[in-house]
């Protein structure tokens, strides 16, 4: 993807490409919003108000429904993210096992509120609802993968293995 | 003997592969359905007794019976993948260790339907299953399970999977149906069913991954053999999700006859240091609250109804003597007015307004009237949304506080 301006988005022809056929997947091109805005996020970092108009116009959509469908999913970003995004869970079966530890841990460790960045970029804390991975109470997902049951000592390794 | 359809292959190396699902009898039971007119699956899948592993709990052949007779144009099937229920993790274990199992079932089910294209919804927090089962059904696309012609039956069928962006209510089948269509997932009101207007306006049929990876076993071993596993109301075995203060947190596949009280303490190994139970959520986080003293019930969709609970999403929190019951109703709201998708008035202001009250409880700060008050905004909202959300926030508001109400009047101050 090229960058224009801080989160403008134009894709490339191989992208562009991916995006026809992810359209061709379904009886409605439409359908293809969620993945195309994945594949744009995924480009671009996150998905600022200058590729929702982008987006759009990919669909023939208003940008008003493709900012309508980014506000209500928790997996699309409206503001840039750290190079790595941590979500611990906080839901019931972690909390009864010391999620909120967990998050203090992190906390520290990192020096940044949930919901902010670390001011070098490197990591995103998020604390997000239940994640279905109860056996490993309590757990957090980096970046793809799931880890836990954590404890200071298994937070501080996988932090780091984060560059 | 202890029958393991669903998690038989699970210690396997390499069972999430084509090879060693064919190994393990793997694809039979598509041969034997072939073999059948799809009217004749339908039927079999009824008797068997099977019902919808997701939470809802309906029997899935009377589902499939709805799509209208005759219908003219394209009929799809949708399995949902969006496995969101706290407490529940099942899965994702069928997902990354048997993939094929969820294939095999989704091509049957399809040929028993009609429809020519199936979708999966896999929750977008799950990439590691995503890429599992995109793997395997490639390798169903190039071993002519899926596609053209399948195994020279003349049955068409593609497989197109897509990918959540996190919301819990896409989990819900309207609210991923309008997902899947690249719209928020607002759920759609009912009638009409989407096995009658669903996904792009068609006919469609949205089953659990669980429920749909039973039927080849159901295809291959009998309907008889399989509702004699479980009840006279609901057949086969389905997957426990046990978590919080046992000593194995794990899945556990057992008969839906199986007691409460068995499930954690023989299979899940009791609970760790010595402690004592207080209380257990028996089907995920939106069904009510158990005593202690209330786990001899069985864990089928009617032993769990007529215990005042609901066997849900079977995802059992377990709780031990040291847990605040008005701290984890505080977490509980905390998820319920989070993901309340705001569509309707009643869910969207009262998840708010009592995770706001549960939370001033807990700080010390409620109100004498608070717990009444949440009581009585739980039972007004009640069946008065467009889905069942609300109704599932309303399970915990409820048994939570009717069941411990003295652990939350010590909480608030005396005026």
């Amino acid at each position: 993807m090229s960058v224009a301006g801080a989160g403008t988005a134009e894709l490339t022809p191989e992208q562009l490409a991916e995006v026809r056929r992810l359209q061709g997947l379904y009886p409605d091109k439409r359908a293809a919003l969620l993945p195309v805005l994945q594949l744009a996020q995924d480009a671009c970092g996150y998905i600022s108000l200058e590729t929702e108009a982008y987006v759009a116009r990919l669909f023939d959509l208003s940008p008003a429904h493709v900012h309508e469908v980014v506000t209500f999913y928790t997996l699309f970003f409206r503001e840039p993210k750290g190079r790595h995004v941590i979500s611990v869970c906080h839901n019931l079966t972690c909390h009864l096992l010391g999620a909120e530890d967990a998050i203090a841990h992190l906390k520290a460790r990192l020096g940044v509120e949930v919901g902010g960045t670390t001011k070098d970029g490197r990591v995103t804390l998020l604390s997000v609802e239940c994640l279905c991975a109860c056996e490993m109470a309590p757990m957090m997902q980096v970046d793809d993968r799931y880890e836990g049951p954590l404890t200071p000592e298994t937070i501080d390794r996988i932090l780091e293995g984060l560059q | 003997m202890r029958e393991r359809l669903l998690t038989g292959n699970f210690h396997l190396p390499q069972s999430h592969t084509l090879r060693v699902y064919r190994e393990t009898g793997g694809y039979a039971g598509l041969e034997k359905a072939f073999a059948l007119p799809p009217a004749a699956i339908t039927e079999e899948v009824k008797k068997s007794n099977l019902r919808g592993l997701g939470g809802a709990g309906f029997p899935t052949g009377i589902k499939w019976g709805f799509i209208p007779k005759g219908h003219q144009g394209p009929i799809y099937l949708v399995i949902n993948a969006d496995e969101g229920e706290p407490g529940t993790f099942k899965d994702r274990y069928l997902l990354e260790k048997d993939p094929h199992s969820l294939i095999e079932g989704m091509i049957i089910s399809a040929y028993a339907i009609g429809a020519h294209v199936a979708f999966i919804y896999v929750r977008g927090e799950y990439v590691r299953p995503w890429r599992i089962l995109r793997q395997a059904v490639e390798e169903a696309y190039a071993a002519g399970f899926l596609g053209r012609n399948i195994l020279g039956s003349g049955f068409d069928l593609d497989v197109v999977i897509h990918r959540g962006a996190g919301a819990y209510i896409c989990g819900e089948e309207t609210g991923l149906i309008s997902s899947l269509e690249g719209k928020k997932g607002w759920p759609k009101l009912k009638p009409p069913f989407p096995a009658v207007r669903g996904a792009f306006g068609a006919p469609t049929i949205v089953n659990n991954v669980e429920t749909i990876c039973h039927v080849p076993h159901i295809m291959r071993r009998g309907a008889e053999w399989f509702a004699g596993l479980g009840t006279n109301t609901q057949g086969g075995t389905r997957m426990y999700s046990v978590s919080g203060h046992v000593v194995r947190p794990g899945v556990y596949e057992l008969p839906v006859s199986v007691t409460l009280r068995t499930l954690i303490y023989e299979h899940a190994g009791g609970l760790p240091n010595g402690r004592g139970l207080k209380a257990v959520v028996p089907g995920g986080s939106s069904a009510a609250i158990l005593r202690a003293g209330e786990i001899d019930v069985t864990m089928d969709v009617d032993g769990l109804k007529n215990a005042g609970t609901m066997a849900g999403s079977a995802g059992v929190i377990v709780m031990d003597d040291t847990v605040s019951i008005p701290e984890a109703l505080m977490v509980v709201a905390r998820f319920y007015a989070h993901e309340s998708c705001g569509q309707c008035t009643p869910c969207r202001e009262s998840t708010g307004w009592i995770f706001k009250m549960a939370k001033r409880i807990v700080e010390g700060k409620g109100r004498k009237e608070d717990l009444d008050t949440i009581l009585d905004v739980a039972r007004r909202g009640a069946g008065t949304t467009i889905c069942a959300f609300y109704d599932g926030a309303v399970g915990p508001y409820i048994s939570y506080i009717e069941k411990f109400r003295e652990e939350f009047e010590a909480l608030i101050p005396r005026a």
